[in-house]
């Protein structure tokens, strides 16, 4: 239905961070002084008109809000309108990517106190912002794609943000490279959706999917599933979203952890009616999330870089979720609540990480750390809290979410429910394992500290987010299982939600997940927390430890199996075109040349010369006349 | 009276004509060469004019001598004038204009 009232203004969210990002970026060096305080003030600006949108959608009887903006491409049979589309899904991420992005601007204007380049840094989080709404907010996927770029753009602008450093560099194209590849697959759905039904609008294309042959429908599915591991981080894409923590923390903490890479989550939860019609491709999406939630809760285990371990966490965090959207009906809302936890304890762990940054001169190495508990108060605490919120601590998020998620795992009821449950609890243990690691090497234990390093509390602006964010880790599983069930919000896009047979008592899964993460949280004790932590990271250790370090080799795999090729590929090209083409044709020119030379040497200048060759010439002229003529 | 002795002798004036075109140094005997041969050209078109007992011939012959006669003015000119600036009248010595 039309959209009346303030939805109607609902092009504002997109506008006012847009707005914000252009003003600083044209307004150069005089927009200095005052640069971050616009940037945050119109992200809160978003905040506020999708909190009130939010309520008076909740007032209607029909949930979903159609606003129609302007034509933006008409060609043809092609004919598409730029709209929005307002209904519980992209209500939700509103409010996650204005809420916490209000607050990650805030933490920022302490967080880049220092940096000379500071209002860039805030029109790039405009930037961010503006795009990220516009991929949950458009009402085509065409929409939907030109936020999938932006927010692609401005993750690579921000990765590389210090873009002296040449691993921010390289990390930045890195990611904007393996990104492309996802994009591919994105795009190319969206082309096959336009040739077979000849609309891009989700409306029609979810209307009208049930028309296409089962393997065609099987193919968008897989198609976008791409898309969604290149912006996800999702295997076999994963290996650029840890090295993008060379970006700023608070990027890490809005980009790379609670939004942009929960696109992908979006991008499947939003396409749930194309799901619908290929369980192959839903099977693929569950397995892709169980193959990642584990790669990533190993290599979390192996890193010393703080940001890194927490990356690691992201990438096994988000393959829960994909897991949970590939289940089906059972699982979205599982997933989309995880999304949502995830995105304020995940966010307050980064924050906490730049926090114990800021204090140790931008240290990232665990190993540096220690005994920072006394010295870093605030930060101890919001950062515990999300920590126990991730590791699934009873009463907090992680405990509601995620055992929702493992709970629909195995109320499949077949052997893969029970696989992929059982792979889900065992990274259940492992995120335990790696994160009270993380704990134990950064708070507590003796000081290991560089010299020279004071640790001091970060001021409030950058403490005050930390706070709410570690609140929100408390308290957010609890408010949308059970307070506010986001079921509940959600049936209007997912259905109502069902009672389902359980195959576990939910009573026996608990304890077993409890069980299993303190086995996990003992057995970091025991390996880390009782003994001495080195320094400088042992080198003699077990395979599987150094297959760990490298992340289970996923970039050795991507160098040898694309980018070598790919290089030979390019050197044989230069090669051919260098002596096949250039070849060819100067040497068509250097022979013309030569024989031109040669022949100009007949030019002697002696009068006598030209006239025997004259005479010459003119007598067998007359000798072919003859020959011609008497034969 | 046969045609075959203006026509022999006329190809022995040619012949004469272009030898000391290709073996004469003395850019004036060169000249005279170069007459001798349109003389004798001349002459081989006068012959078949009577023979054929057409005018065509003659007035060919005419349309060479008028040409010949511009020729020698115009080269006459040219040896003159190289003959001043290089004191020589030797067409192998004029040969600047070369690769």
């Amino acid at each position: 239905m039309p959209a009346e009232g303030l939805l109607a203004w609902s092009w504002l969210l997109i506008a006012l961070p847009l707005a914000g990002a252009a003003i600083l970026l044209l307004g150069g060096r005089r927009t200095d002084r005052w640069g971050h305080l616009l940037g945050t003030g119109t992200v809160v600006a978003a905040f506020v008109i999708g909190l009130l949108g939010t309520i008076q959608l909740a007032g209607l009887d029909k949930k979903s809000v159609g606003v129609d903006l302007f034509t933006f491409i008409n060609v043809g049979s092609l004919d598409v309108r730029a709209g929005l589309l307002f209904d519980p899904l992209s209500a939700a991420f509103v409010l996650l990517i204005t809420g916490v992005g209000a607050l990650i601007h805030i933490y920022s204007i302490g967080y880049m106190a220092h940096d000379p380049g500071r209002r860039r840094f805030f029109a790039y989080l405009n930037l961010f912002v503006a795009a990220m709404l516009l991929l949950v907010l458009g009402n085509s996927f065409v929409a939907l794609y030109v936020g999938w770029e932006g927010v692609g753009l401005a993750s690579y602008l921000l990765i590389a943000f210090w873009y002296t450093r040449p691993a921010a560099a390289t990390a930045a194209k890195k990611a904007f490279i393996m990104n492309r590849v996802g994009d591919v697959g994105l795009a190319l759905a969206i082309f096959l959706m336009f040739s077979q039904l000849g609309t891009t609008s989700y409306a029609g294309v979810f209307g009208s999917i049930g028309t296409l042959a089962g393997g065609t429908i099987t193919a968008i599915g897989l198609l976008l599933l791409l898309g969604a591991c290149g912006k996800s981080g999702q295997f076999p894409l994963q290996a650029w979203l840890p090295d993008a923590m060379e970006g700023p923390t608070p990027v890490s903490a809005l980009i790379h952890a609670a939004t942009m890479v929960t696109a992908g989550v979006y991008l499947i939860a939003r396409c749930a009616p194309i799901y619908d019609h290929t369980p192959t491709a839903r099977t693929v999406v569950m397995l892709i999330g169980a193959i990642t939630l584990l790669i990533g809760a190993i290599a979390g285990c192996a890193y010393d870089d703080i940001k890194k371990v927490l990356a690691y966490s992201t990438v096994s965090q988000i393959g829960y979720m994909f897991l949970a959207v590939g289940l089906g009906p059972a699982g979205y809302v599982a997933g989309l609540a995880h999304l949502y936890a995830h995105g304020f304890f995940k966010a307050g762990l980064f924050l906490g990480a730049g926090s114990v940054m800021h204090a140790m001169n931008d240290s990232v190495d665990m190993r540096r750390f220690g005994g920072l508990w006394k010295k870093l108060p605030i930060t101890f605490v919001t950062f515990s809290l999300g920590y126990l919120a991730l590791i699934g601590f009873p009463f907090l998020s992680g405990y509601w979410t995620k055992d929702a998620i493992i709970e629909a795992a195995f109320d499949r009821g077949d052997t893969l429910g029970y696989v992929l449950g059982g792979v889900a609890v065992f990274a259940a243990g492992l995120t335990a394992f790696y994160m009270t690691r993380l704990m134990l090497m950064t708070f507590f234990g003796p000081p290991r500290w560089e010299e020279g390093v004071h640790p001091h509390e970060a001021p409030p602006v950058m403490t005050a987010p930390m706070i709410v964010l570690a609140v929100g880790s408390v308290g957010a599983g609890f408010a949308l299982v059970r307070a506010f069930p986001l079921g509940t919000w959600l049936a209007p896009v997912f259905g109502e939600p069902k009672e389902t047979t359980h195959v576990l008592a939910p009573l026996t899964l608990t304890l077993v997940l409890v069980a299993v993460m303190l086995l996990g949280v003992g057995l970091a004790w025991l390996f880390v927390g009782r003994r001495e932590v080195p320094v400088i990271a042992p080198a003699r250790v077990s395979p599987v430890v150094r297959a760990a370090r490298n992340a289970l080799y996923a970039d050795t795999v991507n160098e040898s199996l694309f980018m070598r090729p790919g290089q030979w590929l390019t050197r044989a090209l230069v090669f051919f075109d260098n002596r096949g083409v250039d070849g060819a044709v100067n040497g068509m020119a250097a022979t013309l040349g030569g024989s031109s030379a040669r022949l100009g040497r007949a030019q002697t200048g002696f009068v006598r010369t030209y006239a025997l060759g004259m005479l010459g010439g003119a007598v067998l002229v007359a000798g072919a006349l003859l020959a011609v003529t008497a034969g | 009276m046969t045609l075959t002795y203006y026509l022999v002798l006329a190809a022995m004036l040619f012949t004469i004509g272009a030898v000391g075109v290709l073996v004469r140094r003395n850019a004036i005997v060169v000249f005279m060469c170069v007459e001798l041969m349109l003389n004798s050209a001349n002459l081989t078109l006068v012959t078949f004019s009577r023979a054929h007992g057409t005018v065509d011939g003659q007035v060919m012959a005419f349309f060479v001598m008028v040409v010949a006669a511009a020729e020698v003015v115009v080269g006459l000119a040219i040896i003159m004038s190289i003959y001043r600036t290089r004191r020589s009248a030797s067409v192998d010595d004029a040969n600047l204009l070369k690769y």
